[in-house]
């Protein structure tokens, strides 16, 4: 499922099209067209946006800093950092991986792979969450071990950290895959004949060439795992100060009738997601810059 | 077999791909076939009755059926989106492009909320429908807002570089055999676009079918009005009843195995289409 992940390389093409009788539309039409199209955006996309910050602030900064404040808002701001901590790292690590595997070698079942590991995009995150229920709840596979050796890990951050690698598993791997199999081997297999040991092609060569697709991935990943809600609210049992992510403290606050508080706390959500949507634009207008470079200098 | 070996250059293939495959097998795999064995656990007259149970069918028909339409209008109008931010100059158009991501980057949660504020009784949008007699928080057509924005830059997103891709001079050849706009569109530019128009079509839906965050809290989950076949699988977990809760899990992974199958044709169908790997 990469077509709508993977990074996006455009420039500005209108130039091309609008100037030219054959290639463009009426007015009217042309219009017609930006009206519907623009006003679809606004209705779905800007004014929910809008709405979460207009409804953060409805009761005052004063309000809006309590909620922000709070003692059980603070511990879940700091379970959701550490669950992208984790996750972020081992996906990376993950991702590279796979990428090399697959990009650089042929095998057999090798398109399967790939689908295998778009698996997790396509599973709905409450199942996500599911599976480490059976497997660790009480009732699971390991869970009267689990209980034998006092560990807990459905309703407990363990748990909440394995349900957002699992739903933020593929976002890397499907990044790097399409990019590093462009990229072909050449390069690389120069570096092995020129006597470069495995890491350091690696580190010299490929790394320089995949930095933009493998930060893309980053931000795309953090994201994902910071913002999780299916997958985490199965596994974590909602216990205030302790197993509550960000979302779930908004969920929480919200089936309190806590609007502002829900809203203050979705808001810094909202900004999150806002800062993720910056860097990656400035991320892709990198990668198209350095993409650009290399063709003329291959030219 | 050791005769189609070939000597590899490039270390680290063993590596590699014997972390991956343990890797995935330990956090995806062994614990995707936990559904499937718990499932084994019932006898088959159970699990019939467990998933076909009129509730559970209901669920079903919410979550397919508003899913389908959702990814349907998202074709539309995101076919139209795409269309003017790669075609058209307009001011803010960066912005614009830039937002339409924002369904990826915005917690479902948050988006649940913010979608129910607006439609609510009282809300900037709810308030205008009220009166002309549409009701859309807490009702099935909330779900299908919700699911409409969260399959959004699907759709954008596969089409938009296919049609950035465009040669002008397959319009221009058009036009200079006399052809009208909507006959090119028709007969040259759209056959390009449907196989990545498709593609962006059944990733929607996929997505949707699964989405759990942006449906409850505009969803009013009413059982046989405006219940998602996701939130049954945690209804019945917060009744303890894991072996009903696996059942319908199953039902539900096996039918987005099918679709990631036919999503992975459309895309191998797109790339030899646009002559694009990606």
């Amino acid at each position: 499922m990469a077509g709508a992940t993977t990074m996006h390389l455009g420039g500005n093409h209108a130039a091309r099209f609008e100037n030219k009788a054959a290639t463009s539309e009426t007015p009217l039409v042309k219009w017609t067209i930006l009206a519907i199209a623009l006003t679809f955006f606004t209705v779905f996309l800007l004014m929910p946006l809008i709405a979460v910050f207009v409804e953060a602030f409805r009761k005052g900064w004063e309000t809006y800093v309590t909620a922000l404040v709070d003692p059980d808002a603070l511990s879940a701001i700091k379970l959701t950092l550490l669950a992208a901590a984790v996750s972020v790292p081992l996906n990376l690590v993950f991702g590279v991986a796979a990428a090399w595997a697959i990009a650089k070698f042929e095998f057999r079942g090798k398109q399967f792979l790939i689908t295998l590991i778009d698996l997790p995009f396509s599973v709905s995150p409450v199942i996500a969450g599911l599976v480490f229920v059976l497997i660790f709840g009480a009732q699971g596979w390991f869970g009267s071990w689990l209980i034998d050796n006092d560990i807990k890990i459905i309703f407990a951050v363990p748990g909440i950290v394995l349900a957002t690698v699992f739903v933020t598993f593929p976002f890397i791997a499907r990044e790097l895959i399409p990019l590093m199999q462009a990229q072909g081997k050449e390069e690389e297999e120069a570096a092995v004949v020129l006597g470069a040991k495995g890491w350091q092609v690696f580190w010299y060569v490929t790394l320089p060439n995949i930095k933009w697709g493998l930060m893309y991935g980053v931000i795309l990943t953090n994201a994902r795992a910071m913002g999780e809600f299916g997958a985490v609210s199965v596994v974590s049992g909602h216990i205030r100060g302790q197993t509550n992510t960000l979302p779930l403290h908004v969920e929480i606050l919200y089936n309190e009738y806590m609007f502002s508080a829900a809203f203050a706390v979705a808001s810094l959500l909202a900004l999150l997601a806002l800062v993720t949507l910056v860097i990656k634009n400035w991320v892709e207008h990198q990668a198209a810059r350095s993409y650009r470079d290399t063709q003329e200098s291959a030219s | 077999m050791t005769a189609t070996r070939t000597f590899r250059v490039l270390p680290g293939f063993n590596l590699t791909l014997g972390y991956t495959l343990g890797y995935l097998s330990l956090l995806i795999l062994i614990p995707l076939s936990a559904v499937f064995l718990k499932t084994f656990e019932m006898d088959w007259a159970r699990f019939v009755e467990v998933v076909t149970a009129p509730q559970v069918v209901a669920t079903y028909k919410l979550s397919f059926g508003a899913s389908l339409l959702a990814a349907a209008i998202n074709a539309v109008f995101g076919l139209m989106l795409a269309w003017a931010l790669v075609r058209y100059s307009f001011p803010g158009k960066k912005i614009v492009d830039a937002l339409v991501d924002l369904p990826f980057a915005l917690p479902t949660a948050v988006a649940g909320i913010a979608l129910t504020a607006l439609y609510a009784k009282n809300g900037w949008l709810g308030q205008y429908l009220e009166e002309i007699g549409i009701k859309v928080a807490f009702t099935p057509l909330g779900v299908l807002v919700a699911l409409v924005f969260i399959g959004l830059p699907f759709v954008v997103r596969t089409v938009q570089p296919i049609l950035e891709d465009l040669d002008t001079e397959l319009e221009e050849a058009a036009a200079s055999l006399g052809a009208q706009r909507w006959q090119t569109f028709r007969h040259v530019i759209f056959p390009i676009l449907l196989p990545a128009l498709l593609t962006g079509f059944a990733l929607a839906f996929a997505r949707a079918v699964g989405e759990y965050g942006s449906v409850i809290f505009i969803a009013g989950n009413l059982p046989f009005v405006s219940e998602i076949t996701p939130l049954m699988i945690i209804t019945k977990l917060e009744q303890y009843d894991y072996q009903g809760a696996t059942a319908i899990a199953s039902v539900m992974l096996i039918f987005s195995f099918i679709l990631l199958l036919i999503i992975n044709g459309l895309q191998a169908w797109t790339a030899k289409r646009t002559g694009r790997d990606r």
